[in-house]
């Protein structure tokens, strides 16, 4: 990923990853609408909630399985409750595997001390795979997940302004 | 100026320095737009780490906004011949 922006289009940076990606999920998602309904409020928040999945699913994607943050945002992704695949069994190994992660957390010894550790712990619970990640993989990865973020934003923000009338 | 170190568990073992959490602090601070202006040796770790959730949590916000705002305007849209002009027209930002 850059970071800074070169005068002229780079293919592979975040932003055209994601921009691509998430277009083309948009495009399905608008594909599949029932004509008959589609302005329907159930229809709409259907959708909402696909494109919600959409934007982050073409994050993760775009990013990979470099940064845990990713991982654990494609995990989560795959192992929703509403996907056709059956993925019980592999839920209830990662799940294990997860618990014993977790008992890894340290304590956030820093120079505020005690304070240093409850903001910490609410940043691990926005920041996807936070829970466990020592202090200082968390700040790296939250540098990493806001840059994404803010990404995601300015391209959505786009395309929602190119689609308004 | 005390030299502890504090380890962290990372599956090299390798010691994590308090200059390192500092400066990635301060790497997020140049990230949040509120705290960006100010000196580093101004604003205390936990405010950023504070403002740091509070930025996090206002753009899911903005993304929720924005996915809201996307489906209600696909309703009344084809977007795949206008597909192109639209990546163009972001990448070339």
């Amino acid at each position: 990923m850059n970071k800074y922006n070169p005068p002229r289009m780079n293919p592979s940076s975040l932003r055209s990853r994601f921009a691509t990606r998430f277009l083309r999920s948009l495009s399905k998602i608008n594909a599949k609408k029932p004509t008959a309904s589609s302005s329907s409020p159930t229809e709409i928040f259907r959708r909402y909630r696909r494109i919600k999945v959409a934007a982050d699913k073409s994050m993760a994607y775009s990013v990979r399985s470099r940064r845990t943050w990713s991982r654990a945002m494609l995990w989560k992704l795959r192992t929703r409750p509403c996907c056709r695949r059956s993925v019980k069994t592999s839920t209830i190994v990662r799940k294990t595997r997860h618990e014993k992660q977790n008992k890894n957390t340290t304590t956030t010894t820093g120079e505020d001390g005690v304070v240093f550790g409850v903001e910490a712990d609410e940043l691990r619970e926005l920041v996807p795979g936070g829970e466990a990640m020592d202090l200082y993989n968390l700040l790296d990865e939250t540098a990493h997940y806001i840059k994404c973020l803010t990404t995601q934003v300015q391209v959505m923000k786009k395309i929602a302004d190119f689609y308004s009338p | 100026m005390s030299s502890r170190r504090s380890r962290s568990r990372q599956s090299t073992g390798s010691r994590i320095t308090d200059d390192q959490i500092i400066d990635l602090v301060s790497k997020l601070q140049q990230l949040i737009p509120e705290l960006r202006g100010r000196r580093s040796d101004k604003v205390s770790a936990s405010k950023v780490l504070q403002e740091t959730c509070n930025y996090i949590r206002n753009l899911h916000r903005e993304v929720d906004g924005l996915s809201d705002r996307l489906s209600q305007l696909l309703a009344s849209t084809e977007t795949d011949s206008d597909q192109a002009a639209i990546i163009r027209s972001l990448i070339m930002e």
